[in-house]
């Protein structure tokens, strides 16, 4: 009887597997998105690394210093661009709406979505790295490589927060205007394309408060030396603040989307 | 008796100010196939998604096999064709099998799903790349790939040519004949009269009838009489009798009437001047037409 039972439906764990095995997949046979995501951090990452890859950066080379900034920019790309303009276009493509009416929990789909995006961004940082490592000629200790990593990582949660506030509020056409609305400045403050100090002081003020900054702050913290300006810690209680608020904002918004469809 | 395999008690469902569905009640049962049929915003793809859980209704039930329809285990026995929406694009056809099948615990092999629906020579294009026919059979082939118990086809022939229309309804006819139960929403009257054993026509939210495709057609306009006339009927000549609906092309002249005899026995004593005289049992368009038409009689009244 407990088998029949057992039976009855699909074993969430293999759904939530083959979802984001699928989600990827789809993800990475878009040109836009993986030329974008993939290629264009190695990009920047090439140009200003010929430019300022010689200099030092308070004691620390500039090949590292620039290599952190585009990582941090790759991962935020992913995010934002990847996962929320892709989850816009599947919305305007009525995607959700057949998956909507399969055995497939809603939660598992979002969750797989949020899967998907991570390991993009893995992809991304791994063909950065590499490209780093063999022309850049950067070389980290391998534990300094997987700091960077999970920091990178764990601090793309406010960006997850916001390109799903992004996909799931907006509608496709929408997307991108808004994402180059709310997103570009928050990444031209960060600090990552030039220093913030060169700004106004009331713009460096504003630049401070920014997921952006401290996602950057605390990946330029693995180089040690003084070219981070707040500690670990700081840096993740800010990024921590900013996951629960653009989260909680993404979660609404989901909430609504699902409402106004499916109530 | 057996449970109902997809029911709706009482159910009313209001957007706004519009209630799409004002008190629907049916029960279908394992095993049949039922056509539903209604005009554009009549209320039929708002009861389909009711009976589906993709919308809840204001008041009233929906259940799948007598769970809520967004139960997992109720969507775990169910299928569905729906046609307003997509795949990802980029995607293999072989690979959205794989991907639909992980949603079902017992899934058809996904070689049977593609041999079912035709796509053996498409099995590795990407879904962007298909036509508008392959794309609806590779929509075919993802309802049945949970091989569930029941079937949900919306409008599912849309854009098949002749030839893929036929092979589909004779796979629907076999999908009955191993029990399933299967519900088809359709625009396609004589695909429902061809397919049905049991047709469901739901007009401004409400079901306005429930029978067999012989039933709805004699009990609601009978027989079409049609015949030429010399010269154009006047007023006169129609005075008094009983017909249900006239239609004049021409010289053609179009009536349905349940007493077609005593219909024609009175305009040849009026002395009309009838050719080519044709005498049918009127087809299932014509018939909801009529129902249609009554019902609307009803509600302005």
């Amino acid at each position: 009887m407990s088998a029949a039972v057992t039976a009855d439906v699909a074993p969430l764990g293999r759904m939530l597997v083959t979802q984001t095995r699928f989600q990827l997949l789809t993800r990475l046979r878009i040109p836009a998105f993986s030329v974008l995501s993939l290629g264009m951090p190695v990009m920047f990452y090439a140009l200003f690394n010929a430019i300022y890859g010689g200099a030092k950066q308070n004691g620390v080379a500039g090949s590292e210093f620039i290599l952190v900034s585009y990582s941090t920019y790759a991962v935020a790309n992913v995010m934002v661009y990847n996962f929320g303009i892709g989850i816009a276009n599947e919305r305007g493509r009525k995607l959700d709406l057949l998956q909507r009416a399969m055995p497939l929990p809603p939660v598992v789909a979002a969750v797989a979505q949020v899967l998907a995006a991570l390991l993009f961004a893995f992809i991304a940082l791994v063909i950065l790295f590499a490209f780093a490592f063999l022309v850049g000629g950067v070389r980290l200790g391998a534990g300094t490589w997987l700091d960077l990593l999970w920091r990178l990582m764990i601090g793309s949660f406010p960006m997850i927060g916001l390109g799903m506030a992004i996909g799931y509020g907006v509608g496709a056409n929408t997307a991108p205007a808004v994402v180059n609305v709310v997103y570009l400045p928050m990444a031209f403050l960060s600090g990552i394309f030039f220093p913030l100090k060169l700004m106004p002081d009331f713009i460096q003020r504003i630049g401070h408060t920014l997921p952006t900054y401290h996602y950057a702050e605390l990946g330029w913290n693995v180089l040690g030396g003084g070219v981070a300006d707040e500690t670990v810690t700081t840096a993740l209680l800010w990024l921590a603040g900013w996951t629960v608020v653009l989260l909680a904002i993404a979660v609404r918004i989901y909430r609504l989307d699902e409402s106004r469809k499916f109530s | 008796m057996q449970a109902a395999a997809v029911e709706l008690i009482d159910a009313h469902k209001r957007y706004g100010h519009v209630e799409a569905v004002r008190g629907v009640s049916l029960a279908i049962h394992p095993g049949e196939l039922v056509a539903m049929l209604g005009p554009n915003g009549a209320g039929k793809t708002t009861s389909i998604n009711l009976m589906l859980g993709m919308r809840k209704p204001t008041s009233g039930r929906a259940r799948l096999f007598g769970l809520d329809p967004e139960d997992r285990r109720a969507r775990s026995r169910c299928g569905v064709m729906l046609q307003e929406s997509g795949v990802p694009d980029t995607l293999t056809v072989r690979e959205l099998l794989d991907l639909f099948g992980s949603y079902y615990p017992h899934p058809m092999a996904p070689e049977r799903a593609i041999a079912l629906a035709g796509l053996e020579q498409q099995a590795k294009q990407q879904a962007g790349k298909l036509s508008g026919g392959q794309r609806q059979r590779l929509y075919f082939a993802l309802a049945v790939c949970g091989d569930p118990e029941v079937i949900f086809f919306d409008e599912p022939t849309v854009g098949m040519d002749v030839e893929a229309r036929r092979a589909f309804l004779h796979t629907i006819r076999e999908f009955c004949r191993e029990g399933k139960t299967i519900v088809l929403p359709t625009h396609y009257l004589e695909e429902a009269d061809q397919l049905a054993e049991r047709v469901i026509v739901i007009d401004r939210g409400v079901v306005i009838a429930d029978a067999t495709p012989a039933e709805i057609k004699s009990s609601v306009v009978g027989k079409r009489v049609s015949f030429t006339t010399t010269r154009p009927l006047s007023e006169g000549d129609l005075t008094g009798l009983r017909y249900s609906r006239l239609e004049v092309d021409k010289e053609r002249v179009r009536l349905f009437s349940n007493a077609p005899e005593t219909l024609l026995r009175e305009l040849f004593r009026r002395g009309v001047d009838i050719h080519d005289l044709e005498v049918v049992g009127a087809d299932l368009e014509e018939a909801f037409l009529a129902l249609t038409a009554e019902a609307e009689k009803a509600t302005v009244a």
